[in-house]
């Protein structure tokens, strides 16, 4: 296990034979979905022949010819603005961004055209739009965000990240079976580096569930992504000084498993939010407020957040490294918190 | 010249007036206060409307702008689903959660547009491709403005449309102004059919107050969509007669231009054609005329009698289930 320290090394048994590496969860879980349901389809930039940039979708084209792996124009507005025709005409698409970044070019199709249509005129948009976000991988300001907060923002999507390649598989086939537009932000980081038995059958994951990744008594880490796997390495860590942490992953950002994320405040009495986005308007501050709300009188210290710096992300390895969260940032926080 | 039966030519008039007369009952009922929000015309452009959609058929796709009135009348609205959308009323198509003609349903044949101008293309090649997929020999119509012609969405729809070779027909409605900006403000290009050559794809003028060539250049362009064609650009020459919307006394519009294109209004050159041809006399118009007069004033009367919206409606239909809340939610539980 390589790679910068922010993400906490996976346990070792991982690389046993017969598992499954995030990014082929993910291209077994569209496979699947592309051999029980023929409208669904996917389209993209060079995701036919070349299999993606990160070949997520490697080899599909072979399976299903390019009428359901279509290779698109550099245009990240029409393939949305396709795809959101097409999910109206009762297809379901999935629009490949080829870096999560480029969601932007296509945020007026995604916010006001496939997030508005069912309130604005009760037709349901069901598309999945999927990409690599994240960091760690020294792609710089415009290959490694993660614009999550953003949509969260936009009644009518709904987000999910996935941290397990379990997971990854799991909710991708959810996400292509909802009735609504589903942002499916992957983490370019965790592509190759987590590998893990799949669950036999039909594996579906529930969209709007949590998961609890350890439990604990001290304080809550409530993360997602990437993140996941920082909050266990920096729970290892503190448990040798004698802060249990409790990890949870909310695998959807919206719509939040607020219980979830109740019961394992109201048990511990601590929070700490984590995200590898940006701090200012974050999920994390979402979660603050909905604590603040629902779990006022449980909590025995500040909500705290652990997340990125408000700046771009930063591209040489030394600033990088300072803008990502990781665990000994995340080890501080919770030994102050711990002590409060 | 066009392939229309007698029958159809007078429909093609018949729908003319239907939107005519439809906006300016609206006129009516917006200085009544009656209309919420903005009333936008399509005054002399009827014929750009009622002529390029008049060459589908069932089945068929259309993705308007809230000029095209024309166009979901063609496509079987009712006056009355026109008058209680602009009325903001629960029994409106949107249910009055979106104003004006921005409605629509696939089954209906009519995708809703959204404001932002050049979003309806590359759905429409969208709305083609699924059509494509299922093997439901649809063609895909949508219509831009000059000024909408500028924006990034309209190039990447159409481009992708060419690219896919998709059964799609774009009408460039040039009317001459977007909002307050004229056409030589709005691009470089001589006219908007030009722009077709840099997309690989045919590109098309015509006459747009003339719906019978209006008809005739839609129906080469659905027949060379449905044939594998793909997709066509025709530019209709017409003009905007009222301002952007009801509120604008459109004062920088040239008074000259707006007398030169007076003379060329659609529906009583259509008439004058009708008489000359021998399609229709006189009588026959004033038939059609009072029937469509009739049939407004009952939708007008049955939408005005229209319920508005119950507040709690507001919190539902953004997802396929569940509301959303609107209280804060403080929840005490003590431990």
């Amino acid at each position: 296990m390589s790679g910068p320290a922010h993400l906490g090394a996976p346990d070792e048994t991982a690389t046993a034979k017969g598992q499954t590496t995030y990014v082929d969860a993910i291209r077994e879980g569209l496979r699947e979905e592309m051999q029980r349901d023929p409208s669904v389809f996917l389209i993209g930039e060079d995701i036919g022949v070349y299999g993606g940039a990160f070949k997520v979708t490697d080899g599909l084209i072979g399976e299903f010819g390019e009428e359901r792996v279509i290779d698109t124009p550099i245009s990240e507005t029409a393939i949305v603005g396709a795809a959101v025709g097409a999910a109206m005409m009762g297809m379901r698409p999935v629009a490949e961004m080829q870096f999560i970044d480029f969601i932007s070019c296509a945020f007026d199709m995604i916010t006001n055209f496939a997030a508005k249509s069912r309130y604005r005129t009760g037709v349901g948009v069901p598309l999945v739009i999927r990409g690599p976000s994240g960091g760690g991988v020294h792609g710089g300001p415009f290959h490694s965000q993660n614009p999550e907060a953003y949509f969260a923002h936009t009644p009518g999507l709904k987000i999910v990240q996935p941290a397990t390649a379990a997971d990854a598989k799991g909710l991708i086939k959810a996400a292509i079976r909802d009735d609504d537009p589903v942002l499916f932000f992957e983490h370019k980081f965790l592509y190759r580096r987590i590998k893990e038995e799949m669950p036999p059958g039909d594996h579906v994951v529930p969209i709007g569930k949590a998961a609890v990744r350890r439990a604990g008594r001290d304080l809550s880490v409530i993360t997602y992504g990437a993140m996941v796997w920082t909050a266990l390495e920096a729970a290892k860590i503190l448990e040798a000084e004698g802060i249990d942490c409790e990890v949870v992953d909310l695998r959807t950002l919206f719509p939040m498993d607020e219980e979830t994320v109740l019961e394992s405040v109201a048990k511990t009495n601590k929070a700490i939010l984590l995200h590898e986005a940006t701090r200012t308007g974050g999920i994390g501050a979402e979660i603050a407020a909905v604590l603040s709300e629902r779990c006022f009188e449980y909590l025995d210290g500040p909500l705290v957040r652990v997340t990125a710096p408000d700046t771009p992300v930063p591209y040489s390895p030394p600033l990088e490294e300072a803008f990502l969260p990781n665990a000994e940032k995340l080890c501080r926080a919770a030994r102050a918190l711990a002590g409060y | 010249m066009s392939d229309l039966a007698r029958e159809q030519k007078l429909e093609l008039y018949r729908f003319m007036r239907l939107n005519r007369v439809v906006e300016e009952r609206l006129v009516n009922l917006y200085r009544q206060g009656k209309v919420v929000g903005g009333l936008y015309r399509s005054l002399g452009q009827e014929a750009t409307s009622v002529g390029s959609a008049y060459a589908l058929r069932k089945g068929d796709v259309v993705g308007p702008l809230i000029r095209n009135l024309g166009v979901v009348l063609v496509m079987g609205y009712s006056p009355r689903d026109v008058m209680t959308q602009y009325m903001a009323r629960a029994t409106s198509p949107s249910g009055g959660k979106d104003c004006n003609l921005h409605f629509g349903s696939p089954e209906r044949g009519v995708i809703s547009p959204i404001s932002m101008l050049g979003a309806l293309v590359p759905v429409m090649a969208g709305i083609a491709l699924a059509g494509r997929m299922q093997k439901k020999d649809l063609v895909a119509m949508t219509w831009i403005g000059d000024g909408g012609t500028s924006t990034g969405a309209f190039h990447e729809g159409v481009n992708f449309a060419a690219v896919q070779k998709l059964p799609l027909v774009v009408i460039a409605e040039n009317n001459g102004w977007a909002y307050s900006t004229p056409f030589r403000k709005q691009t470089a290009a001589r006219c908007l059919a030009d722009k077709a050559a840099a997309y690989g794809i045919p590109g098309d003028q015509v006459d747009g107050n003339d719906v019978l060539a209006v008809y005739d250049a839609a129906r080469r362009a659905v027949d060379r969509a449905r044939s594998g064609g793909g997709p066509t650009l025709i530019e209709a020459m017409t003009y905007r007669m009222k301002g952007h919307a009801e509120h604008d006394a459109q004062a920088y519009v040239p008074k000259a231009e707006l007398e030169e294109w007076r003379e060329r209004d659609p529906i009583a050159r259509y008439s004058r054609t009708l008489f000359e041809s021998g399609a229709a006399a006189a009588a026959d118009l004033e038939a059609i005329d009072s029937a469509v007069s009739e049939e407004v004033d009952r939708e007008v009367e049955a939408a005005e009698k229209s319920p508005l919206p119950t507040p709690d409606a507001a919190l539902h239909g953004v997802y396929a289930s569940g509301a959303a809340d609107v209280e804060p939610v403080i929840v005490r539980r003590t431990p």
